[in-house]
């Protein structure tokens, strides 16, 4: 029994290092100047996909929105062993929050076909809204079981997860097509696959043929992408154009929150009482708190 | 823009009937903007025999409760609640919806939001309401929707200018709570609950829910240790101190995500939010983040051996020095002076 699966997978800055000088002034992130990465719930999503096909058969497909860039973590995801890959990238896409953004992936889903399940990682790391694989699900009229921590069993037409919640977990029964946002517990992502890279590490997205084209001028468009397609090596790249799009819901204008204000966290100089590393001092400190009654 | 009261509505968490904390914190902040929109605060209430919680949302300011009550309504269902709650938003077009950002709250508001096209902004740490000049047009009375993000290097204000329904989730403890001295009993408006077969998709089989075993919120003195611990094994030693003193271990995101320490255990914006009489920040720098979820404590020790750390900017007492050499000695003395 086969499963097709999708899995939504983001590529995102390392939150860990980022300064004032990579924020435009509208307040959104200037990407380009950041180190980016697979965001690592995404990845474990992905894991799961590839469990579900490794003992069952199938397909997994992994999908992507964002800036051309973005094809780095679908290159990664074919090292993983995704059988397809596509990136969704127009710059009328820019810009948005998790509303248009659910609503331009689950447009691309619906043109993608068939599918049993849609995996994403629970939240990503640059907002930790937890919104977008949500949104997804009510826009396609699917079920969702967020927080999974565990695909119990799959069985058509249904699958059973276990999720967390607070204090517990729950076991979960969904018929499916169902949308399942996972936790970094779920899985541990598997390696690239070195037969896979050597494979795949020359896989390109169209903007990166018209980048090649560009800097060579003996190349034609048409004809490497051909190439490309015919050893196996495209990265399908759906547009605006590829759509039948509400523009009036896509992109920083179809996007119903903005960022108003941005401030820069200013460091206070707040005064406090320096306690020195050793007895003395911290046998003080600890008279002086007993003394306030904060200890017993 | 008419007269009709601007509306805001909360939507009121349980489990077997038992009320979430924070959907109270959520009411008590309803009823502050609410004030200052001259509106009406509404809770919503989902579930069965839930009408004694229905009227205890008064006692928060509350002037009318919002109650579906029925037997397949017990337990929280994605499917179920969501369609309840988005049918009631796109009836009545409430100004804002706050939701607390729990597992539940976190898995119901994106549908409601996704399926009335509202913008929702997750965990803030504030909420306010003021007037807005942005892209040359003015807008009255929108919600400021306040939280750290990238990194916690910046503060973002989000709005939702356009949006009829301005829609936002708030973590436990961020929030204060405050009941009303002197409150009137508002009406109770019964929804009738019609099911569908969307909702039999889902089945829940088994839900295995302990009591909170860890209540930081409630404990007078917390040890919290971050990254700068350094390992799993050094964490132990706040485990001793935390013996020795009378409190409760916690930790930051960074200590949790390197898996130092469980995640219900986690201080900070997508943690929680504690004021003990006592924090002692172990190891930890202080992003804005963390500092969000301890600094109105009474009193803050930082211990960190980065003198330049920004945890010592929000401290009462800070130590520069190796926790694995301060710790000890803390806990000697403390004995020493017991005796």
């Amino acid at each position: 029994m086969a499963f097709q699966s999708i899995v939504m997978v983001k590529q995102v800055p390392d939150t860990a290092n980022i300064s004032g000088q990579v924020m435009r002034p509208d307040g959104t992130v200037n990407r380009a100047k950041l180190p980016a990465i697979f965001n690592p719930e995404d990845k474990v999503a992905l894991e799961l996909a590839l469990q579900i096909k490794d003992r069952h058969g199938g397909k997994v497909s992994a999908i992507t929105m964002g800036p051309p860039k973005a094809s780095e973590v679908l290159r990664e995801c074919l090292y993983m062993g995704a059988d397809a890959v596509y990136l969704i990238s127009d710059r009328k896409f820019a810009g948005a929050d998790t509303l248009a953004t659910s609503y331009v992936l689950s447009e691309a889903i619906k043109k993608i076909g068939e599918y049993d399940l849609i995996f994403a990682g629970r939240q990503a790391i640059d907002g930790d809204t937890a919104q977008v694989g949500p949104q997804t699900a009510e826009k396609l009229g699917l079920p969702q079981i967020t927080y999974a921590e565990e695909i119990i069993n799959v069985k058509k037409p249904r699958v059973t997860v276990r999720r967390r919640i607070d204090g517990g977990y729950e076991i979960i029964e969904s018929k499916m097509p169902v949308l399942i946002t996972v936790i970094k517990e779920a899985a541990e992502p598997r390696p690239f696959k070195a037969t896979r890279v050597m494979a795949y590490k020359n896989a390109k997205s169209l903007v990166e043929l018209e980048e090649m084209t560009n800097a060579n001028s003996l190349l034609y468009i048409d004809d490497l992408k051909e190439e490309f397609i015919s050893r196996n090596l495209f990265i399908p790249t759906l547009t605006l154009d590829d759509f039948e799009l509400d523009i009036s819901r896509i992109g920083q204008s179809g996007s119903p929150t903005k960022v108003y204000k941005i401030d820069s966290v200013v460091l206070g100089v707040g005064e406090h009482i320096k306690i020195e590393p050793n007895k003395d001092g911290i046998g003080n400190l600890i008279e002086q708190l007993m003394e306030n009654r904060i200890f017993g | 823009m008419d007269n009709t009261p601007q509306e805001v509505w909360v939507f009121v968490e349980q489990k077997e009937g038992m009320p979430a904390d924070v959907s109270f914190e959520l009411l008590s902040k309803g009823k502050k903007l609410t004030d200052n929109l001259s509106g009406v605060l509404k809770s919503v209430v989902i579930g069965y025999q839930v009408e004694d919680l229905a009227k205890e949302t008064f006692r928060y300011g509350t002037e009318e409760a919002i109650l579906v009550d029925h037997p397949d309504l017990r337990n929280y269902h994605t499917m179920s609640y969501s369609r309840i709650l988005y049918e009631l938003v796109e009836k009545y077009r409430p100004r804002i919806v706050l939701f607390g950002a729990t597992f539940q709250g976190r898995d119901l508001a994106p549908r409601v939001a996704s399926h009335t096209r509202s913008g929702l902004t997750a965990d803030c740490t504030d909420l306010q309401i003021a007037d807005v000049q942005y892209l040359r047009q003015d807008y009255q009375q929108l919600l400021l929707q306040i939280r750290p993000a990238f990194g916690g290097n910046i503060i973002a204000t989000i709005i939702s200018p356009d949006s009829p329904t301005q829609m936002a989730t708030v973590r436990e403890g961020v929030m204060e709570l405050s009941p009303l001295e002197k409150f009137t009993v508002g009406k109770i408006t019964e929804i009738p609950y019609k099911p569908d077969p969307m909702d039999q998709l889902i089945k829940i089989i088994e839900r295995h829910q302990e009591e909170k075993k860890v209540n930081l919120k409630a404990a007078p003195i917390i040890v919290a240790g971050g990254y700068g611990m350094g390992s799993k094994e050094n964490f132990q030693i706040l485990y001793s101190l935390a013996h020795a003193i009378g409190a409760e271990v916690a930790g930051s995101r960074a200590a949790v995500d390197a898996g130092f320490i469980s995640p219900e255990r986690q201080i900070g914006q997508t943690g929680v939010t504690v004021r003990p009489k006592l924090y002692i920040a172990c190891g930890i720098s202080g992003a804005i983040q963390h500092r969000a979820g301890m600094q109105d404590s009474q009193k803050i020790i930082a211990i960190n051996d980065d003198p330049d750390a920004p945890i010592f900017d929000v401290c009462h007492y800070g130590i520069v020095g190796d926790v694995m050499q301060v710790i000890p000695i803390f806990i000697d003395s403390f004995k020493h002076k017991l005796r």
